[in-house]
């Protein structure tokens, strides 16, 4: 299995080693032509609208569609999940989504940075006990179409979801060094 | 499914997170929200708001302070992405001001003029995080200590050269490869050498790298000193009066952006250094009279 993290801006790093100590090669991916082999990619947490001018600038959003249809999952975290959503509220005009995934996200939905926070979350699918969410100037999930899966909620606002081979968390599983989410996406996203 | 549980806001975790979400980024000094918007265009992480940029300050001379409330205002309300903002070294009621403004980073800076020639702020005392600059290891681990959750490398700011940037950037990692390299009752006397704590001086032994995110800042002017900065370890970078003191602020901005991104791929620093117009003119540091050098603010 080889899973890439897309590696234009933020967190990727930190995906890859949670990656590779699950015996798992994980690629950085900078260029287009990466996409080809990958079973899964990951979108990693970061600024989405730096993320998302350099995917467009790169050729981006047609190749992770294109992949995507072909068969790779595709797990966002945060800013990823931004990425992956069809509908983003609070967007930038000229902010284009991928639009893989039947979910209304909300950016910076909590506030500024002084309102970030971690909180412990029961997660469908993530088994002994609570996952610990970091949510840095953090999106939440507004609503999700038929066909998506709630995973995940905190104050009642939806913090992860599922639907078939797409996998959004709205917080940083990368940045606890639990790679519990990382193995649910490696053993039941991934394929599916 | 349910409702989580202990849920807490200013851990260190979340205040060194938002720096982790900034990596492989540039951040870009803005004094307006017409700038800050050319930056977020272009692809910034995160904008710096000021009154002048380095240079200006520089020029000008006299006491540079914290930015004016309704500058920093009216940059907060034009972007989405994170808005940093200045407070002179140790200016610990500047920096309650900024956090009340809801800046989302403060950087204690030795761009603006000290206010304190012994003490820095007490940075565990705030929920806003800070970015502090370091000349060496010592000094970024005296940041780290007083609650700094980021650093920078100083270089000398307002120059459009980046020689002091390297300096300093290559001073870190041989100090850091020196304490990797020393056995373990060395590590007491190191710590007091460095002038900083025995714990952190371990923690960087063991780990081979800083605690907490590291950006390089300080003269960059150019897609090629970004990715220098870049291949020399530094996880991102800040550009001051590089974009907004040169001819084309928005190409040059983008094009800063594409070369830390792709910062080893010399075909596309290549491709986006060419025809950016005219560089800021920059200046030669032994120039500068030494009283006058920022990077010597800070202790």
């Amino acid at each position: 299995m080889k899973v890439g993290v897309l590696a234009l801006q933020g967190a990727f790093r930190e995906h890859i080693v949670t990656l590779e100590a699950l015996g798992v090669s994980g690629v950085a991916v900078r260029l287009p032509e990466q996409l080809g082999d990958l079973t899964g990619l990951i979108i990693p947490g970061g600024e989405s609208t730096a993320i998302g001018k350099l995917m467009r600038t790169y050729g981006f959003y047609e190749a992770i569609r294109q992949q995507h249809g072909a068969g790779m999952a595709v797990w966002g975290t945060c800013a990823g999940a931004i990425l992956m959503a069809k509908e983003v509220l609070d967007a930038l005009p000229d902010q284009e989504a991928l639009g893989l995934m039947d979910i209304a996200i909300r950016r910076n939905a909590y506030g500024r940075q002084v309102d970030s926070f971690e909180a412990d979350l029961d997660m469908r699918g993530v088994d002994n006990g609570p996952f610990r969410g970091v949510f840095i100037r953090a999106p939440w999930i507004e609503s999700v179409s038929d066909g998506v899966e709630v995973l995940a909620r905190h104050d009642g606002h939806i913090v992860a979801a599922r639907q078939r081979d797409l996998l959004a968390t709205t917080f940083h599983p990368e940045l606890t060094g639990d790679p519990r989410i990382h193995t649910y996406f490696l053993d039941s996203v991934v394929g599916a | 499914m349910t409702q989580a549980r202990t849920t807490t806001t200013a851990t260190l975790r979340v205040k060194t997170g938002l720096a982790e979400m900034l990596k492989g980024g540039v951040i870009m000094d803005v004094v307006s929200a017409e700038q800050a918007k050319i930056a977020e265009d272009a692809g910034a992480v995160a904008v710096m708001a000021l009154e002048r940029v380095p240079a200006d300050i520089r020029a000008s001379g006299g006491v540079a302070r914290m930015a004016d409330p309704s500058i920093v205002e009216d940059i907060i309300n034009s972007v989405s992405v994170p808005v940093m903002a200045k407070c002179r070294i140790g200016h610990f009621v500047e920096a309650q001001v900024l956090e009340s403004l809801g800046v989302d980073y403060i950087d204690e800076s030795e761009v603006l003029t000290p206010a304190d020639e012994e003490h820095h702020v007490n940075k565990w005392d705030f929920s806003v995080p800070f970015v502090c600059g370091c000349r060496n290891l010592g000094e970024a681990l005296r940041r780290i200590s007083e609650g700094a959750a980021m650093i920078r490398t100083k270089g000398e700011p307002g120059t459009g050269n980046v020689v002091e940037a390297v300096r300093h950037m290559r001073t870190v990692t041989d100090e850091i490869a020196w304490l990797k390299g020393i056995r373990s009752e060395q590590l007491f006397a190191a710590a007091k050498d460095l002038q900083a704590p025995y714990e952190l001086v371990k923690w960087v032994a063991e780990n081979g790298k800083l605690p907490v995110v590291n950006f390089s800042a300080g003269g960059i002017a150019t897609p090629a000193d970004a990715a220098l900065m870049m291949q020399l370890g530094c996880d991102g970078v800040f550009v001051g009066s590089g974009i907004f003191k040169s001819g084309d602020p928005s190409k040059r901005a983008k094009a800063i952006v594409e070369a830390t991104t792709h910062f080893e791929d010399v075909g596309i620093i290549a491709r986006v250094s060419r025809d950016l117009g005219e560089a800021m003119v920059g200046i030669n540091i032994s120039d500068i009279p030494e009283g006058e050098r920022m990077q010597e603010r800070g202790w």
